[in-house]
C-alpha cells in the first residue's frame, strides 16, 4: 500500500519545528521515519502534516556533559552503536544496540525518533529506564525535562505534548563498579522484541546495593516493575536471589499474545533472562 | 498538499523532478525514473528488497520519502554493474548461485556493497548479521553468504 497524502513542512532549525508544531495541531514530526512511514504505507497513521526535521544537523552530537552523556535526538542510530563515547559512559546502550534493528534502518532510524515512537517491543526505551535516562523536550514556549520512568506512557505514547520536539536525551555515566546486562529473545536477530531484559547492577560487598530491571515487549511500554527490584535490594548476589527476581518478573509483567510468542512464553522468557541477565551483570560489577 | 521540487542524482545522473510528498523512494526510483532494478518487496521495512545507497549508506527505499533524498545521490542496481561488465559481486553471485528468483538480489548486493566497502574481508558472522535484514525466500542463505565471500575475493584481486 502507499501512504495517505500529507502536506509537508521541511523544518531549517528547531525554532522553525517547534513552531510547526505550534501553528498546527495536526502536524507530526518526521525524523528518520523508520517507524512512521512503515506504519503510513500500511495506513495505519495518516498525518495530515509532517514536520521533517532531517535537516536539523544541529540534534545530531554525542557529547561529554554533567557527568554522562548528551546525545541530540536527529543522532542516528548507526552513529550511537559505533561511538566510543556512549561504549565508554553507557556500555548497556553500546551492548543494546547489538540488538538494535538491522544496517540500513540504522542508518536511517534517529535516537530521538525511537524513543518519541514508544513501541513497546523497542530495547532503547528500556535501556533509557534503568540508565536513568532524562529526556529535554523543546517548544514554543520552552524547554523542560522529563526522567525516563514518567517519559513512557503506553503503546506509541510519551509524555511529550504535540507541540514538543524532543532535542536531547541525557544518560548518567555508569558508576564505577556498576555491572550491566542485556538479552533479547526475538524472531530475527535486529526485529522487536518478544521479550528483552536489561538491567543495571551495584553490590556493596556480596550484597545487592541497587538494581534496576526493566522490560520491553512484555507490557503496553517498556517498563521496570516494584516486585522485581525490591527481590534484589539488600539480597545477596547470588543465583537464589536472581531466581527470586525472575520469579517475581514472570507474576508482575501483563504480556499480550502475538504471532511470535503467547502470553506463557512471554512468562517464561522474563523469568528466564532476568536470571542471566543479573548474573551477567553481576560479573561485571568490577 | 502541494508537490515538492526536487533534485537527486541517480547512479551519477541529475534528475531535477517535482513529486508529491508521499513519493516513496522506491516508488521514484521505479516509476519516475523507470529504474526497476529496485525490488519493492513488503513495502513496509522488513524485507529489505528495496535497499538503495544514499550518499554511499544503504536505506530501504520504501521507508524514504523521494523528498527527504532531496540533493541526495542515489545508487540503485542499475549503477553497481551492467551485464558485459559485471561488479565482483555481481561475478560473486553468478558463480556462487547466489540467487534463484532474484527478487532479493538487489537489495542484498547494495547491502553487500556498503559491508565489503567497511570490511574487504568480512567472516562468515558478519557477513549473516550484515544480511540480517535482508529476506530471501529462495537460498536459504548459505549461496548468498558464499557469494559475499567470492565477490570480496574478487575484489582483492582474485581469480
Amino acid at each position: 500500500m502507499k501512504p495517505a497524502p500529507f502536506r509537508y513542512v521541511r523544518a531549517r532549525s528547531v525554532d522553525d519545528a517547534v513552531a510547526a508544531l505550534a501553528r498546527d495541531p495536526e502536524a507530526k514530526l518526521l525524523a528518520g521515519g523508520q517507524s512512521l512511514i512503515a506504519m503510513m504505507n500500511v495506513r495505519a497513521v495518516k498525518p495530515e502534516t509532517l514536520v521533517d526535521i532531517n535537516a536539523l544537523s544541529a540534534l545530531d552530537y554525542i557529547k561529554v556533559k554533567d557527568g554522562g552523556i548528551a546525545i541530540g535526538a536527529m543522532t542516528r542510530h548507526e552513529t550511537v552503536k559505533s561511538s566510543p563515547l556512549v561504549a565508554e559512559h553507557c556500555p548497556l546502550l553500546a551492548e543494546a544496540y547489538h540488538w538494535i534493528a538491522h544496517r540500513a534502518v540504522r542508518n536511517r532510524g534517529t535516537y530521538g525518533g525511537n524513543l518519541c515512537h514508544a513501541d513497546p517491543a523497542s530495547e532503547n526505551p528500556a535501556v533509557a529506564l534503568v540508565t536513568g535516562a532524562t529526556m529535554v523536550l523543546k517548544s514554543a514556549k520552552g524547554e523542560r525535562t522529563v526522567a525516563a520512568d514518567d517519559f513512557f506512557k503506553g503503546v506509541y505514547q510519551t509524555a511529550a505534548r504535540h507541540d514538543e520536539l524532543l532535542i536531547e536525551v541525557r544518560i548518567p555515566s555508569r558508576p564505577k563498579g556498576q555491572g550491566w546486562g542485556f538479552m533479547e529473545v526475538s524472531p530475527r536477530k535486529g526485529d522487536f522484541a518478544m521479550t528483552a531484559v536489561v538491567c543495571t547492577l551495584e553490590l556493596a560487598g556480596a550484597t545487592v546495593k541497587t538494581a534496576r530491571v526493566a522490560y520491553a515487549g512484555i507490557a503496553d511500554r517498556a517498563m521496570r516493575f516494584a516486585p522485581v527490584e525490591a527481590a534484589l535490594t539488600g539480597k545477596p548476589a547470588n543465583e537464589a536471589t536472581f531466581a527470586a527476581a525472575g520469579a517475581a518478573a514472570r507474576k508482575a509483567i501483563n504480556p499480550s499474545s502475538d504471532f511470535h510468542a503467547d502470553e506463557a512464553m512471554r512468562r517464561d522468557l522474563a523469568e528466564t533472562l532476568t536470571r542471566r541477565v543479573l548474573a551477567a551483570a553481576k560479573a561485571r560489577c568490577t | 498538499m502541494s508537490n515538492e521540487k526536487i533534485t537527486i542524482t541517480v547512479n551519477g545522473k541529475r534528475y531535477d523532478k517535482e513529486v508529491e510528498p508521499r513519493r516513496l523512494l522506491s516508488d521514484f526510483i521505479r516509476d519516475d525514473l523507470r529504474l526497476t532494478g529496485t525490488h519493492v518487496g513488503c513495502e513496509h521495512g522488513v524485507c529489505g528488497s528495496c535497499t538503495v545507497l544514499m550518499n554511499g549508506k544503504s536505506v530501504r527505499s520504501c521507508l524514504t520519502f523521494a523528498v527527504m533524498a532531496d540533493g541526495a545521490e542515489i545508487m540503485t542496481i542499475e549503477g553497481l554493474g551492467t551485464a558485459e561488465n559485471m561488479h565482483p559481486l555481481q561475478k560473486g553471485f553468478w558463480e556462487k548461485h547466489g540467487l534463484q528468483c532474484g527478487f532479493c538480489t538487489p537489495g542484498m548486493l547494495m547491502t553487500a556493497v556498503e559491508l565489503l566497502k567497511e570490511k574487504p574481508r568480512p567472516s562468515v558472522d558478519e557477513i549473516r548479521e550484515a544480511l540480517s535484514g535482508n529476506l530471501c525466500r529462495c537460498t536459504g542463505y548459505q549461496t548468498i553468504v558464499e557469494s559475499i565471500q567470492r565477490g570480496a575475493e574478487i575484489m582483492q584481486g582474485g581469480k
